[in-house]
């Protein structure tokens, strides 16, 4: 059998005396949605920040796609095939849409040291940059700048960039965080469509969401892993209950 | 005219790549000083001395740049400060080159009958034309991918590495372009004065370019040129007025940070030439 797409090991780090990942272990194969689910704390958007790269782990390593990435940064990453979103939605917020999809994919379509040619004129750039916005559904706002759309559309144009970049992988920190009933519905069917075409992880508090997308799902707590299974498996283990839904009880 | 190039150098640091660049005056000085030392020693070739100019102020800024551009924030300023003030004090100790008093230049540069620089004419032309020039050559550079790249990057630099750009490289051959750029106008600031001095790299005259840029409007084309326009033209209608001419410019140039975002340029009905 293949080597999964993702491969954890030891991966720890600490921020003073705080260890927001202690040892964690983790196997993702290709094409599965796997949610990181835990309370507040518990280390989940610092695993995130070490898969992606930002976050240099005091120990450990992750190997993506048979490779070792340990040492490799985010722009690295991201060319190897990882895209993310951010916990707090991060766009250029003074472009336009269309603009911040075409800079994604001209991250990944050779080199930027090109000083004459209007990018904007690029149809190389354009053309793809417009068919991801429609097919997230922001392709009647393509000329909106980015600040000036709603908190709903700027998490759904974060992960239009994601998808520009074309990605194996795709790490999203809390993508339905804020958002009201109806945007995060619209979202979790974006996120649904992706199913099985594109790797997924993702942190998540909203359970419905989880438990909507999830294939398989890691419960994590003081910065290790406590369990991981199906839905149905992690519903049922004694020791998620006690350690985390004792909290939220509705799980 | 010529400080309307180098504002306009700085501007692409400053405006379209985020780096607050304290210590823009050096690469003037170094433009500036380049033609007066090869003019000292006989070599009178405008396009030897430009060049030369230009090519020794990217150098300074590629080393400035490789040190600079790994920090940020104050650290930048600091960093990019204290290195023009090192260059500005040993322009003081080059005694050959007249040291703190600076030292005339012995002709202005000279293009071999081309066009001849004493002729105060041709002089104001080819400055326009150069201007003009780099209006062009900005233009194109802030809209083409590479300058997609450093707005972005001054946008949000963590969102343009998850995306997969390395947004150093892109920054310091801004930085690189933005220097030569400068030299050029230090060439010819040189060639306007017949003198040069270490003056020309003092922080005060990086402040006064960084004003011209902020004045005009950051991140517009033709915001610095107007911003060294307005402040020049203040300078000298202020100074015959009072010699406490800068109780009135402060604060002018107070106000017009505060209340125009976009500098005097984002003021102009509909900003018609919006470089966006």
């Amino acid at each position: 059998m293949a080597e999964p797409l993702i491969v954890i090991r030891g991966l720890s780090k600490s921020f003073g005396g705080l260890r927001a990942t202690d040892r964690v272990d983790l196997d993702v194969p290709e094409g599965e949605t796997h949610a990181v689910i835990g309370p507040n704390g518990a280390g989940k958007t610092t695993l995130i920040g070490q898969l992606a790269g930002d976050l240099k782990p005091d120990a450990g390593m992750t190997r993506f796609a048979g490779q070792d990435v340990t040492a490799l940064d985010a722009p690295t990453r991201s060319r190897l095939g990882l895209a993310r979103s951010f916990q707090i939605t991060s766009i250029f917020r003074d472009f336009t849409a269309v603009d911040n999809v075409a800079l994604a994919v001209q991250a990944h379509s050779g080199g930027s040291f090109r000083f004459w040619r209007p990018a904007r004129a690029e149809r190389a750039l354009r053309d793809p940059a417009l068919a991801v916005l429609d097919s997230v559904g922001l392709g009647d706002r393509a000329d909106v700048l980015a600040a000036n759309l709603a908190h709903g559309e700027q998490r759904q144009l974060e992960i239009a960039m994601a998808l520009a970049t074309r990605p194996r992988l795709l790490l999203l920190d809390e993508p339905v965080a804020g958002m009201g009933l109806e945007e995060s519905q619209r979202m979790v069917r974006l996120l649904g469509g992706l199913k099985g075409r594109v790797t997924i992880v993702l942190v998540e508090h909203d359970m419905d969401a989880v438990f909507t997308l999830a294939d398989r799902i890691s419960v994590m707590v003081y910065g290790r892993i406590i369990a991981t299974g199906t839905p149905e498996e992690v519903r049922g283990n004694a020791e998620v209950r006690r350690a985390y839904l004792g909290e939220e009880a509705t799980l | 005219m010529i400080f309307a190039l180098a504002a306009l150098s700085l501007d692409l640091v400053l405006g379209y790549g985020g780096m607050v660049s304290f210590g823009h005056a050096a690469y003037l000085g170094i433009g500036a000083y380049a033609v007066g030392i090869l003019a000292f020693y006989g070599v009178d070739n405008g396009f030897l001395q430009w060049s030369a100019a230009i090519a020794a102020s990217a150098v300074a800024a590629l080393v400035i740049g490789a040190i600079s551009i790994r920090t940020s924030g104050v650290s930048f300023i600091m960093i990019t400060l204290a290195f023009a003030q090192m260059l500005y004090y040993l322009g003081i100790s080059l005694e050959t080159y007249g040291g703190d008093n600076g030292m005339p230049l012995r002709t202005r540069s000279q293009f071999a009958g081309l066009i001849d620089l004493r002729n105060p004419y041709a002089f104001y032309y080819l400055v326009l034309a150069l201007l003009v020039l780099f209006l062009v050559l900005g233009h194109r550079l802030v809209n083409a991918r590479f300058g997609m790249v450093i707005r972005a990057a001054k946008s949000n630099e963590p969102r343009a590495r998850a995306i997969g750009f390395s947004p150093f490289r892109y920054k310091l051959v801004a930085f690189v372009l933005a220097g030569g750029a400068c030299g050029l106008a230090g060439a010819l600031l040189a060639n306007q004065t017949e003198y040069l001095t270490p003056e020309f790299m003092h922080w005060t005259r990086s402040g006064e370019i960084m004003f011209m840029v902020i004045l005009g409007g950051m991140g517009t084309l033709f915001g610095p040129v107007l911003g060294a326009i307005v402040l020049l033209g203040l300078e000298d209608v202020l100074s015959a007025l009072t010699e406490h001419w800068q109780i009135i410019l402060g604060p002018f140039l107070v106000l017009v940070v505060l209340f125009a975002k976009r500098g005097l340029f984002g003021l102009l009905p509909g900003e018609v030439l919006r470089d966006g």
